[in-house]
């Protein structure tokens, strides 16, 4: 049996990517089991593996682990991704409340109609520029430091590096009034496990596309329409 | 200045509710402001108090925390309420992860569209009864312990006993189909700080009223 992390899953990003950067980041080789059916994801379910019928899943260290929030923290503290401290956890988690509500709104973007999808894609850009891009500027300006806390290399700094691919690719000039983000976001990605996840080949998935959506709408039964904030 | 915790948010639950259980079940007394205008709210944005421009406000050790889990995830850490290790974390973690998705629906329900809530009820509840109160059922019935993480009071207990008791508000039978539940309900009650938590005049709020849902949307709609 592999003791490499297993990840139960769609074929895409969804709440599972931030997971695939983390473990990305913390150079931990791990598998993955793709969603396609119903009938997997039944079998998933009464085989008892889905805590609360949801995924992601991630089997880790004998445990089947649901819950992004509570996976993405376990994989943290085991990395040694989650300061040094509870002061400086507190900064980490703070730091990535933020970025995850961020990518809140880029998540539920590919499922909402042609219409709103284009509001949304506005709504996304205001809230970057507005709320949370001003934020971490203001945090490595004030400290100079290269990552966000304990100048040390943590989770904070992975999600909002994913944080901020996800919202250039909704508009490719977003960084333009932010020179600290731009510096940090070229120092992180050239972080050698970073590097690796960024190449082709890797375990990042692409953009959601309509396959990706068919895909989750058949396997959950999603079929009602998926109103914009 | 005080060395208690300062919170800031409405005079009623929303988000900060599970905040002022975690804090009286562990024993801590804190201090409330209350927005009631929007002049406030930006003040205090302008002033630089709200990371994100968002309440729940903790001002605490120093900090000025913000980020409904992050504040209870350093509360729980500090008061030991999150477990002996790794992977008792990881547990409440789940938990209390579940629990939360199962609270957001009932902390949305007063701002449902009148020609909605009854289908939002009904989601809650079987939300409660198929999906969340079976898990902690059988959690407690297979290691028989009166807690749910390494037999030891933890922040899943907290968070558990305030899901219960907010869905009961709503379905007041809704715990009949489960035993271990509604002893374990009954033995969080007579915690000594749960108990006090629960008697009139603590800090715990009522449930949201018309005046709560105007007072939100006059503050933070645009």
């Amino acid at each position: 049996m592999s003791t490499k992390p297993k990840l139960y899953y769609f074929n895409g990003r969804g709440k599972m990517e931030s997971i695939r950067w983390l473990l990305a980041a913390a150079g931990v080789e791990f598998e993955e089991e793709f969603l396609e059916t119903r009938d997997q994801y039944e079998k998933l379910l009464q085989g008892g593996s889905l805590l609360f019928q949801q995924v992601p899943m991630v089997e880790i260290d004998g445990m089947r682990m649901v819950q992004t929030r509570a996976i993405l923290s376990y994989i943290a503290a085991k990395y040694n991704l989650y300061g040094k401290d509870l002061k400086e956890r507190a900064l980490i988690d703070m730091y990535v409340g933020g970025t995850d509500d961020l990518m809140g709104f880029i998540l539920m973007f590919p499922f909402l109609s042609t219409e709103d999808k284009e509001k949304q894609r506005v709504l996304i850009v205001q809230k970057a520029t507005s709320r949370y891009f001003p934020v971490y500027e203001k945090v490595l300006k004030d400290h100079g430091q290269d990552f966000l806390v304990g100048n040390n290399f943590s989770w904070a700094d992975v999600h909002l590096l994913e944080a901020i691919l996800m919202v250039e690719e909704k508009k490719s000039d977003v960084l333009s009034g932010f020179p600290q983000l731009q510096a940090f976001k070229a120092r992180i990605s050239s972080i050698p496990t970073i590097k690796k996840f960024l190449e082709p080949g890797s375990q990042r998935k692409p953009v959601p596309d309509d396959k990706y959506v068919e895909t989750v709408r058949r396997v959950l039964r999603m079929y009602y329409d998926v109103k914009a904030n | 200045m005080s060395g208690k915790p300062r919170l800031t948010y409405l005079n009623g639950r929303g988000r900060m509710e599970s905040i002022r259980w975690l804090l009286g079940a562990a024993g801590v007394e804190f201090e409330e402001v209350y927005l009631e205008t929007k002049e406030q709210y930006e003040k205090l944005i302008k002033d630089g108090f709200l990371l994100f421009q968002q309440v729940p406000l903790v001002e605490i050790d120093g900090m000025k925390m913000v980020q409904t889990r992050a504040i209870m995830s350093y509360i729980a850490g500090k008061h030991n309420l999150y477990g002996k290790d790794l992977k008792e974390r990881a547990l409440i973690d789940m938990y209390v992860e579940g629990i939360s998705d199962l609270m957001q629906m009932i902390l949305m329900f007063p701002f449902s569209p009148p020609d909605a809530k009854e289908k939002n009820l009904e989601s809650i509840k079987e939300r409660a009864t198929n999906r969340y109160f079976p898990v902690f059922e059988k959690v407690l019935k297979q290691h028989g312990q009166d807690f749910l993480v390494g037999n030891k009071f933890s922040w899943a207990d907290v968070q558990l006993m305030e899901a219960i008791l907010a869905v009961e508000e709503k379905v007041p039978d809704v715990l009949s189909g489960f035993p271990q539940l509604q002893v374990f309900k009954s033995k969080m009650s007579n915690m000594p700080t749960i108990k006090k938590f629960l008697q009139p005049g603590s800090p715990r709020k009522p449930p949201p009223d018309a005046h709560y849902v105007e007072t939100v949307l006059k503050i933070f709609k645009k």
